[in-house]
C-alpha cells in the first residue's frame, strides 16, 4: 500500500508539493465561472441597470418635488442625495443575487461537482465571494456612467474610492448571502430572508433619507447596519468637497472602510465555517 | 491477484433512525468493473458517497488507492472521478467551459488541458458539440459529457452511480460500450451501481445489496450458478423415448412434458451438454434451446423478493429523508 501512496495517484501532478497554487487556481476557476455567466447573461445586466434607473427616475422625481430636509443645503436635488444610495442598493442586490446562485447550483446538481473536487472549502468560498464582489462592483461602476445625468461629476480618485468601497461591501454581502443560502433548501426560503433581512439592511442604510433627527431605536439600527457605512463612504466620495458632503457625510472615509473590512472579516469567516460544516 | 484499489471493512451509515448501510465488507481489484446491484434505497448511493468522501461513515473504514477516506479525503478525491445519479453539469456553460472548470479544480496542468479535452470529447463523440451550451444537449449526451469529465483528470477509479438511469436502451448500450472500452484502454477501475439486472452482466463481479447489506458477491456467472443449472428444452419426434434415453445415458432428471411434447433437462453446463445429446440421439432431436438462469432469479432466491417489486414511492421517501439529513 505504501507503494501506491507514494506514487502520484492517477498521474495527477502537484498532489503534495504545490497545494497553495492549486487552491488559488481552483478559486480562480470559480471566480471565472461567475464572470463568464454574468457576461453571457445580458438580461441580467440590463435588469440590474434598469432597476436603479427606475428608482432614480420615479422616486428621485417623485420625492424630489416634496423633499425638503434641513440637512440638505439649497441648490441640491433629491436625485443627487439619492444617487449614492442607489449605487449601494445596486451592489447590495447584485451581491445577494450572486450568493443565491448556489441554491440554483444545488438545484441543478452543479454544487456536487464543486463540493466533490479536491479543493478546500475556504477556496470555494473565496472564489464565490470574489466572483460576487467583482460582478457587483462591475454593475456599480456601470452606474457611475449615469453620474453626469444627475449632476454629479467625478474625478479619477473619487471613482477609485467608490470602486474600493463597493468591492469591499459587495464581498461582505456576498459572504453574508452565502451563509444564508447554504442553509436554504429552496428559493422560496430565500425570498423570506430577502424580505426580513435585505430590505431592512437597505432601508436603514440611509440610502433614501438622511440619518439625522431619527428616534433613538432607529438610530441604533442604522448604526448596526453595515450598509450604512458603505453608503456613507460612497456619499463622501460622490459629493467630494461640496457643501452637501459637510451636511450629510457622517464618518471619514477611512473609518467607514475600516468598519466594512471588519464586517467582511466576520462574514467571510462565517461563510467558510458554514461551508465546512456541510457534509455534502 | 492485483492489490485491492478499494478496500472496505464493516462500513456503516446511519441517518438518524434509518440504517442506510449496515456494515459492508468488500474489496475491488485494480482494473475491475465492479457492480452494486440492488433496488432503490438498498444503500448503493450511500456507500458510493462514503467512498467518495461525501459522507462520513458512522462505523467501519474504507480506503481508495491506498488512502483512507476519512483521514485523506483530498488524496482520495484526486484519485477518483464520479458521475452522479442526477446531472451535475452547468447547463448555462458550454461543454468546453464545463470541462475546463473541472480541469482547474482537479489541478490538471494548463498545457495538458487542451489535449486531454480533445481526447475525452473524442472518446464520447462530442467533439463537434464542444462549444454548444450544455442546455442544448440531450440526456444521453449530458451523461456522456459527464463520463468524459470524470476521466479528465485521469482518475484510478471511476464511480458511476446509475449511469444509465432514464436513458433509452440504445443510449444505455452505447454508454456500456464506452465503459467496457475504457477499462480496456485506460485500465481504470470502474465502480458502478445499477438496479437494471441486465446491465450488471457487464461487470466482472457483482455485489448484490439489499436493505443495507451485501447478500452475495461473485462473478455474474457464479451467481447464476447458485440458482442451479441451465434449462435445456429439446423438441423431439418422440419425447417419451428421448427422456428415457437421456436418463439412461447421462443420468439426472430429464422430463418429457406432455403438454407440448418437449423434453426439459436441467444441466450445470448447458452449452456443453447440447452437442453430446445431439450426437448421441441424432434422430430424436429436432431443435434445442438453452436458457441460462438470470440474475433476476438469483436476486429473488437470495432476498426473497424481486428487485423491481420494491415500491418506488417508499424508496423515494427514504432517499428524500436521507438527503434532508445530509444537508443539516
Amino acid at each position: 500500500m505504501i507503494g501506491t501512496a507514494a506514487r502520484s495517484p492517477g498521474g495527477v501532478p502537484g498532489a503534495a508539493p504545490a497545494r497553495l497554487p492549486h487552491e488559488i487556481r481552483a478559486a480562480y476557476a470559480i471566480w471565472l465561472r461567475e464572470l463568464t455567466r454574468f457576461v453571457s447573461e445580458r438580461a441580467r445586466i440590463a435588469g440590474a441597470l434598469g432597476q436603479p434607473l427606475i428608482y432614480l427616475a420615479i422616486m428621485g422625481t417623485g420625492f424630489g418635488a416634496t423633499f425638503r430636509s434641513a440637512a440638505v443645503p439649497r441648490g441640491f436635488s433629491y436625485l443627487q442625495f439619492m444617487y449614492p444610495g442607489v449605487l449601494g442598493m445596486t451592489v447590495l442586490f447584485t451581491a445577494m443575487f450572486s450568493a443565491i446562485s448556489i441554491i440554483w447550483d444545488r438545484e441543478f446538481g452543479f454544487l456536487k461537482e464543486i463540493l466533490v473536487a479536491p479543493v478546500a472549502r475556504a477556496s470555494i468560498v473565496a472564489g464565490k465571494v470574489a466572483g460576487g464582489a467583482t460582478v457587483a462592483t462591475l454593475q456599480g461602476v456601470l452606474l457611475l456612467l449615469l453620474a453626469p445625468l444627475v449632476g454629479v461629476h467625478l474625478g479619477a480618485a473619487q471613482v477609485a474610492g467608490i470602486a474600493l468601497a463597493m468591492l469591499l461591501v459587495a464581498a461582505s454581502l456576498t459572504s453574508l448571502g452565502l451563509v444564508i443560502a447554504s442553509r436554504m433548501a429552496t428559493m422560496e426560503g430565500f425570498q423570506v430572508v430577502m424580505n426580513f433581512l435585505v430590505l431592512p439592511l437597505w432601508l436603514l442604510s440611509g440610502a433614501f433619507f438622511p440619518l439625522r433627527g431619527l428616534p433613538l431605536w432607529m438610530t441604533v439600527l442604522t448604526r448596526i447596519d453595515p450598509l450604512t457605512y458603505a453608503v456613507d463612504a460612497l456619499r463622501g466620495m460622490v459629493y467630494g468637497a461640496s457643501p452637501l458632503a459637510r451636511a450629510l457625510v457622517v464618518h471619514p472615509y477611512r473609518l467607514n472602510i475600516g468598519i466594512i473590512v471588519l464586517f467582511l472579516a466576520v462574514m467571510l469567516t462565517a461563510a467558510i465555517a458554514t461551508f465546512r460544516s456541510r457534509e455534502d | 491477484m492485483q492489490p485491492a484499489i478499494i478496500d472496505v471493512r464493516d462500513l456503516a451509515k446511519r441517518f438518524g433512525p434509518i440504517e442506510a448501510v449496515r456494515g459492508v465488507t468488500f474489496a475491488v481489484a485494480a482494473g475491475e468493473i465492479f457492480g452494486f446491484l440492488g433496488p432503490n434505497g438498498a444503500g448503493k448511493t450511500t456507500t458510493i458517497k462514503m467512498l467518495a468522501t461525501l459522507l462520513r461513515p458512522t462505523a467501519g473504514r474504507a480506503s481508495l488507492a491506498g488512502y483512507d477516506v476519512v483521514a485523506r479525503p483530498a488524496d482520495v478525491r484526486r484519485s477518483m472521478g464520479i458521475v452522479f445519479q442526477d446531472p451535475s453539469l452547468d447547463n448555462r456553460l458550454t461543454a468546453e467551459q464545463n470541462l475546463r472548470f473541472h480541469a482547474m479544480l482537479y489541478g490538471v496542468p494548463g498545457s495538458e488541458i487542451e489535449p486531454r479535452l480533445a481526447e475525452v470529447l473524442a472518446m464520447v463523440e462530442l467533439s463537434d458539440r464542444r462549444r454548444a451550451l450544455v442546455a442544448t444537449y440531450s440526456g444521453g449526451m449530458k451523461r456522456r459529457l459527464e463520463i468524459a469529465r470524470g476521466l479528465l483528470h485521469r482518475p484510478r477509479v471511476l464511480f458511476l452511480d446509475e449511469p444509465t438511469l432514464g436513458l433509452d436502451l440504445q443510449t444505455r448500450n452505447h454508454i456500456w460500450e464506452y465503459v467496457v472500452g475504457l477499462r480496456r484502454r485506460e485500465g481504470v477501475t470502474v465502480f458502478m451501481t445499477t438496479h437494471y439486472i441486465e446491465e450488471s452482466e457487464h461487470c466482472d463481479r457483482i455485489a448484490i445489496i439489499d436493505g443495507g447489506r451485501i447478500v452475495a458477491l461473485d462473478t455474474p456467472e457464479a451467481l447464476r450458478r447458485q440458482v442451479g443449472g441451465d434449462v435445456i428444452t429439446i423438441t423431439s419426434p418422440d419425447p417419451q423415448l428421448l427422456a428415457r434415453e437421456i436418463g439412461a445415458r447421462f443420468g439426472g432428471g430429464a422430463v418429457a412434458r406432455a403438454s407440448d411434447g418437449q423434453v426439459i433437462v436441467e444441466q450445470e453446463r448447458g452449452a456443453e451438454f447440447v452437442p453430446r445429446v445431439a450426437a448421441a440421439f441424432p434422430s430424436l432431436v429436432t431443435a434445442v434451446t438453452v436458457k441460462r438462469p438470470t440474475l433476476d432469479d438469483v436476486f429473488l432466491k437470495l432476498t426473497g423478493h424481486a428487485i423491481r417489486e420494491e415500491s418506488a414511492s417508499a424508496a423515494d421517501q427514504l432517499r428524500t429523508m436521507a438527503r434532508a439529513w445530509g444537508r443539516r
